[in-house]
């Protein structure tokens, strides 16, 4: 068996979820290698080529490759997916984005958010906003999965596997980019952070959201939100988390203002503590919380930023 | 130009699901069924778009059992022409709709086909860039804003990080994120005129497109359960179980 993982980047820095599936394809076992298409990523191959357990690093550098375009990533996927029994990308918007069309291609299937391997051929996968778990076997040739990183542990590193240039270019002329805004922020991204403190509806506007930094700040947590706060125009969409947004599992999760519907509950309840801050006694939120806090968030966010120091 | 909206009766969103006690499966028997809230919101969007003058036909097409039509004819009372009902046992995978909606492409020739970004039961997140790559059409996914611009469409992305601007050249295939649009609610009169519109069904196998599916399901079970814990009384106290209770915080 062969493992082809597709590297989570930006360019300059490999994200940890690449770490989580080399652990996730050692889980399936065989010989992995990591691919890294982006433009200008030579640092990004160096760092995967350290990931203990991969024994090579495919490194496509190319200015079509520069945002990561589904249409091009997925020609190039598929031009090398002939060695491989296992390709995995991390179900992030990137992964969703080209995975699916590697399998159409491959005329799979592409078994989405993968949280368990039981075999080579057998995954655990959530469904219904993680109201229940399936258990799913593929008969296809090659299994082609996104894999939910937060499952996994990340593989350490102290290794230098052997890095392998490759020229192929694939443009497709009726997609081009246009621009992007990407949020700026000093914090540790959601995915990746230990704590995590989000606002919902409660919180009422985007300025008292500095409440949350601040305490944020104190803790070195990210700050997430509900949907009803992206929504009202609060925070970025990238903010998101639950069903549809991100999904998270740090070792302590503070939902401020967040009712706690089953969308939201879907991102955060493998959480290892949650606490929630609401004013209503009956929130659902209250039903998952380790430690509940009923009080007015206005109140409760000054004292709380004061009592950490 | 014609817009394509292919839309799945999935359960309601706000229905929490059961799981069968054999663990085969889910349990949908008696369940409130809906339209996936991202197939309202790609319904929406066309009829925007027709509003505008933009689009001249919105056809809308389900895949599924008999009683998707029910989905079809909400569809129309928000404004869809007519529907196309492609009828077989059970839900095929995303990869199977996808190749329907490939041929449903070739036939009906839209400008553009707007499919929901998930299904909230599989919550597969595939069948827009599964039908983009099958029908050599590019794909805008998860879409917050759509302009269509002569023959091209310029799509702003939800993405990790932020978001992220592409142009299209038509046809071109976009999936719905939540905050493309607010979807409106049916009026009765339309409700009424919808049982009036055209809709044509057909199977798979006129399709060609084989259903079987590639993957087993071995088990279903419910999710670890997570028990509500205590309620604390004051900031202090939470601080103090943080620090040393749960030891999370230094
Ligand atoms: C298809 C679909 C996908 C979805 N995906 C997601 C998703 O990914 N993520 C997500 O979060 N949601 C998602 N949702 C939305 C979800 O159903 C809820 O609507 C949303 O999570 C509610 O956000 P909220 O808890 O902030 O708001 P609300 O439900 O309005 O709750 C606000 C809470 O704040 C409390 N509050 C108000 N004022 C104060 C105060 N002064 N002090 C203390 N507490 C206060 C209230 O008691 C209440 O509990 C999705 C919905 C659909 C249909
Ligand atoms: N059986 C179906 N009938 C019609 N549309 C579907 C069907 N299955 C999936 N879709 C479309 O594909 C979108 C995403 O589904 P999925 O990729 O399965 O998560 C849905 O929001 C629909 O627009």
């Amino acid at each position: 068996m062969s493992i082809l993982i597709y590297a989570e980047h930006d360019n300059a820095q490999l994200k940890a979820e690449t770490h989580k599936l080399v652990t996730a394809a050692s889980e399936i076992g065989g010989e992995v290698h990591v691919l890294v298409a982006g433009a200008g990523c030579a640092a990004v191959a160096s760092q995967a080529s350290a990931i203990s357990g991969v024994s090579k690093v495919i490194v496509a550098d190319n200015s079509v490759y520069a945002h990561q375009l589904a249409e091009n990533i997925a020609e190039l996927v598929l031009s090398l997916a002939g060695g491989y029994t296992h390709i995995l990308a991390a179900a992030t918007t990137t992964g969703k984005n080209f995975m699916p069309r590697v399998a159409a291609l491959l005329d799979v299937v592409q078994l989405s958010d993968v949280i368990g391997i039981e075999s080579a051929d057998t995954f655990i996968r959530p469904i219904y906003a993680g109201n229940a778990i399936a258990t799913v076997q593929s008969s296809d040739k090659v299994k082609v999965l996104t894999v939910r990183a937060t499952s996994f542990d990340a593989a350490p590193e102290g290794n230098s596997a052997a890095v392998e240039a490759i020229d192929s270019v694939f443009e497709n002329t009726q997609v081009t980019f246009e621009g992007d805004e990407m949020v700026k922020s000093d914090r540790p991204e959601l995915t990746a952070a230990n704590i995590i403190i989000s606002g919902g509806r409660g919180m009422q506007d985007g300025e008292h959201f500095a409440m949350l930094e601040r305490i944020a700040d104190k803790l070195g947590a990210a700050v997430g939100a509900s949907r009803a706060a992206v929504d009202a125009g609060f925070v970025p969409n990238d903010m998101q988390v639950g069903q549809t947004g991100k999904i998270v599992a740090p070792e302590l999760y503070i939902a401020v203002g967040i009712s706690g519907a089953i969308q939201h509950l879907a991102g955060m309840k493998d959480s290892k503590v949650i606490v929630a801050i609401n004013k209503d006694p009956e929130a659902p939120i209250f039903q998952v919380a380790d430690y509940g806090l009923e009080a007015d968030l206005f109140a409760a966010l000054p004292e709380l930023e004061s009592a950490l120091g | 130009m014609k817009i394509l909206v292919p839309v799945k009766r999935v359960i309601d969103y706000n229905v929490k699901v059961r799981i069968k006690t054999d663990q085969t499966d889910v349990d949908l028997t008696n369940t409130k069924m809906a339209m996936n809230p991202f197939c309202e919101i790609a319904v929406e969007e066309a009829v925007r778009l027709k509003e505008k003058g933009v689009a001249t036909e919105i056809v809308a097409v389900s895949i599924g059992p008999k009683a998707c039509q029910e989905q079809i004819r909400n569809a129309m009372a928000l404004g869809a022409d007519r529907g196309i009902h492609v009828e077989c046992d059970g839900f095929p995978e995303s990869l199977q709709v996808a190749k329907i909606l490939a041929k449903l492409v070739e036939q009906e020739q839209p400008g553009l086909v707007l499919v929901g970004k998930q299904s909230i039961d599989s919550d597969n997140n595939q069948t827009a860039q599964m039908l983009s790559a099958l029908a050599k059409i590019p794909q805008g996914t998860f879409a917050s804003a759509v302009d269509v611009e002569g023959d091209k469409v310029k799509v702003t992305r939800e993405i990790d990080g932020g978001l992220q601007t592409l142009k299209l050249t038509l046809p071109a295939v976009i999936s719905t994120e939540l905050r493309l649009n607010e979807p409106r609610y049916a009026k009765l009169p339309d409700i009424m005129k919808a049982k009036r519109k055209p809709l044509a069904v057909m199977t798979t196998e006129e399709l060609g497109v084989d259903i079987a599916p590639r993957v087993n399901t071995l088990k279903v079970t419910p999710p670890p359960s997570r028990s509500a814990g205590v309620k604390v009384e004051s900031v202090a106290e939470l601080v103090a179980k943080l620090r040393d209770e749960a030891k999370v915080i230094s």
